[in-house]
């Protein structure tokens, strides 16, 4: 496991070339790149394997995630589809049927409630209510969360909808080398992945070894639905996954320097199912714990990580396991998401209320 | 074979008309009859997953009007074939039969009864061969039955022992899908995969006059028919959606709907066996052959309730049910066959015989499944269990009785 150590958060490199062609060596590549050289692995590897979604071919994806593999695989297996999102996943499923793997890609995530009932009444549920018979690797990609100043229904977080279905996988990548490990690794589960990428994270650099495959571990280390201590400390810890992970990094670096505070940063990486153990094993040691994510609190994977928290580890903890979301509004308008999203002021705000306890 | 002919003009009167929006395919059509419905001597298979092109995508023009030879379709049957047809609606209906009771002593939860969609199901059930494909809605007992799935297992799942419990890909039928519509998107991408994998099938997915205004139904059409995916969309018009009548749901014909989205469709007498076997057969051979999809909108009606909790006098008439009473698939198939000579007492007694012991064992085959081991219900929610799924099995099984699991 390489996740968040690597992180090269300065923009180190040039940019020149970043988005076209095979890097040559341990030069630092972005989110969407990874994804892209992630994809392109998986491709290679398992002629199954399709891409499909709006603007995923010609144009490589708004994000330009697929860039590129229209021309190396053809248009039989990267596939520019109607504009139908509940199609998209539907038809997804019945390739899967057929023996195909697809990758689908929703453009954005307020984009995915048309296709809610083939994800959760279908695609979720097929392998259950066939015993087994029928199997639905089936991975859909979405871009998620905000900060990027867009209009509305390009910036939310839905992960709490898939979480709470039983029979989705869901995960959340939140650097290159994860990005990169993590798609192929959701791409070969025989089980249908959620797979959220973090929009305002996608140019962030790091490097990356492309010729690396995680291989999906039988235990829990370094598989794709394991959490992973992206920075360590010993005062308190910081539990976000996907865009907070780097909001989370960046409040640990300020809170050593500014009030000598060691924190501990869990990048959770999988949300269902969620693996505590790092979570727990930091919380036994520090007795706080913040969990970060842009998503309104109510009902959320915050809630679930304080419950289980609570269940197992309470007589560790300090204080009351506290939050950090979205504001339980719809998602605002851009000029003012800078004031929902949690930020680093918010995060040390929490971190001081939990010392006060 | 002159007397099937004769009876698709006696049953159709005014012969079988197909609705082509494509101004390619009006000329295809016009010029080279017989091509079009003898699609396997020709199968230039589409482009398989990727769109049609400018080329060969549908031209756009006014729907036309052509008819097709459909008595072709059925030709070859034997009187033997001819009586087989019979003897599957009679089983299927006595297996409704046996089900409706079934349910009222309370050896099922509910039952969706098909009474009066034999000829359908029979009809079009019968023309699929070992390479297609079939996806049923949750009404498709008949075409259950044409595919070789155990009628017990069907039950199986109005009884609440399971909730689908046959290989779909052993019998070519995908399990029942409850949430109308679901399938004919599923239906779809399979058949872009029958197409990339040079298939010589096709897939066909039954659905509803209701499920018909779904939105995933009609994004199955347009990307069907994009993507000239090998699929018979079958839309068995049974006059009700629950309670609310077909004209609630479309001011159109149903099948017209096809024209729009820029493939063949046709209209036929769903209580006719023989009129649905050969437009079936003629479907799927179109679809074989990559000429994209095709929508048969099989008029008929369910003759019973929608399901055993409904009440249907509260929304339609006895007059309109006597209506179709005298249109009974089943009486149609019978008096044809008397006609011509084919229900000998001695072979009508024998189906009867046959009949009578097919739902004895049927009845006591439901009545014998035992209810699922309680730990069961945890299995199978994914393909590599999750440690939550894992640990609440082990706490619930603690807390059985012993003679429980």
């Amino acid at each position: 496991m390489t996740s968040g150590a690597v992180i090269a958060g300065e923009q180190a490199a040039d940019g020149g070339g970043q988005r076209t062609g095979e890097p040559a060596g341990p030069v630092p590549i972005t989110l969407a790149k990874a994804l892209n050289l992630g994809l392109r692995s998986a491709m290679a590897a398992d002629p199954k394997v399709i891409v499909m979604g709006e603007d995923v071919g010609t144009l490589g994806g708004v994000f330009r995630v697929t860039d590129g593999l229209l021309k190396e695989f053809g248009e039989a297996r990267v596939i520019d589809t109607p504009l139908a999102e509940s199609a998209i996943v539907g038809t997804a499923i019945g390739l899967a049927m057929r023996g195909y793997r697809p990758v689908c890609e929703i453009q954005f995530d307020g984009f995915v409630y048309p296709a809610f009932d083939q994800i959760v009444s279908q695609l979720a549920k097929l392998h259950y209510r066939s015993a087994g018979r029928i199997r639905l690797p089936v991975t859909i990609r979405i871009p998620f969360g905000g900060g990027i100043g867009a209009v509305e229904h390009h910036s939310e977080s839905p992960e709490a909808y898939f979480c709470h279905t039983a029979g989705l996988k869901v995960v959340a990548c939140s650097n290159p080398a994860d990005a990169h490990q993590m798609i192929q690794q959701a791409i070969r589960s025989d089980d249908p992945v959620i797979f959220l990428e973090p929009k305002r994270r996608y140019w962030e650099k790091a490097v990356v070894d492309p010729g690396s495959l995680g291989e999906p571990s039988p235990d829990a280390t370094g598989g794709l639905h394991s959490s992973a201590v992206a920075r360590a400390g010993t005062d308190a810890t910081l539990v976000g996954y996907g865009p907070t992970v780097r909001t989370c990094l960046d409040a640990a670096e300020v809170s050593a320097a500014d009030d000598g505070r060691s924190l501990e940063v869990v990048d959770l990486r999988s949300l269902s199912p969620l693996d505590l153990e790092p979570v727990l094993a930091s919380v036994r040691r520090t007795g706080r714990l913040v969990v970060v994510h842009e998503a309104p609190s109510n009902v959320s994977v915050s809630a679930e990580v304080a419950a289980r928290v609570t269940e197992q580890a309470f007589y560790s903890l300090e204080a009351p396991v506290l939050r950090v979301t979205g504001f339980d509004t719809p998602y605002p308008p851009a000029r003012l998401e800078d004031h929902y999203l949690p930020d680093v002021d918010r995060i040390l705000d929490a971190v001081d209320r939990s010392f006060g306890y | 074979m002159r007397g099937v002919a004769e009876l698709m003009q006696l049953l159709t009167p005014g012969g079988h008309r197909i609705t082509v929006a494509s101004r390619a395919r009006t000329t295809e059509l016009a010029e080279s009859p017989t091509a079009t419905c003898d699609s396997r001597s020709d199968p230039p298979r589409g482009a398989g997953l990727p769109a049609a092109g400018p080329g060969n995508g549908p031209g756009g023009g006014e729907p036309t009007i052509v008819d097709i030879d459909l008595p072709v379709y059925v030709a070859d049957l034997t009187d033997d074939e001819l009586f087989g047809l019979y003897r599957d609606m009679v089983l299927v209906r006595r297996m409704d039969e046996e089900a409706t009771s079934l349910q009222r002593q309370g050896e099922l939860g509910l039952w969706a009864s098909l009474r009066g969609q034999e000829a359908a199901q029979v009809g079009s059930g019968r023309a699929l061969g070992p390479d297609d494909m079939a996806f049923p809605s949750y009404r498709e007992h008949g075409v259950a039955w044409c595919r070789g799935v155990d009628p017990a297992a069907v039950l199986a799942i109005f009884r609440g022992v399971n909730l689908g419990g046959w290989d779909p890909a052993e019998h070519g039928f995908a399990l029942y899908s409850i949430v109308v519509g679901a399938q004919t998107l599923h239906a779809t991408g399979y058949a872009m995969g029958m197409a990339q994998d040079r298939s010589p099938g096709a897939a066909i997915v039954y659905f509803g006059d209701g499920a018909s205004s779904e939105g995933d139904v009609n994004e199955a059409f347009g990307w069907a028919s994009v993507f000239a995916v090998p699929l018979v969309f079958f839309c068995q018009n049974n006059q009700w959606a629950i309670s609310e009548p077909a004209r609630r749901q479309s001011r159109t014909e149903i099948f017209h709907r096809a024209a729009g989205f820029g493939f063949p469709s046709v209209r036929v007498d769903g209580n006719d066996v023989l009129a649905c076997l050969a437009v079936t057969r003629w479907a799927l051979a179109t679809a074989r052959a990559g000429r994209g999809p095709v929508l048969v909108e099989a008029v008929t009606y369910r003759m019973g309730a929608h399901t055993t909790a409904d009440d249907p006098t509260r929304y339609r008439s006895s007059a309109e049910l006597e209506a179709w009473h005298r249109r009974d698939p089943l009486d149609r198939i019978r008096t044809h066959l008397a006609a011509r000579g084919l229900l000998a007492q001695e072979r009508d007694r024998r189906l009867a015989l046959e009949t009578d012991t097919f739902a004895h064992e049927l009845r006591a085959r439901c009545t014998a499944m035992p209810d699922p081991d309680p730990t069961s219900l945890f299995d199978h929610v994914q393909v590599t269990e999750n440690g939550l799924v894992a640990a609440q099995r082990s706490a619930f099984a603690a807390t059985l009785d012993p003679g429980e699991t």
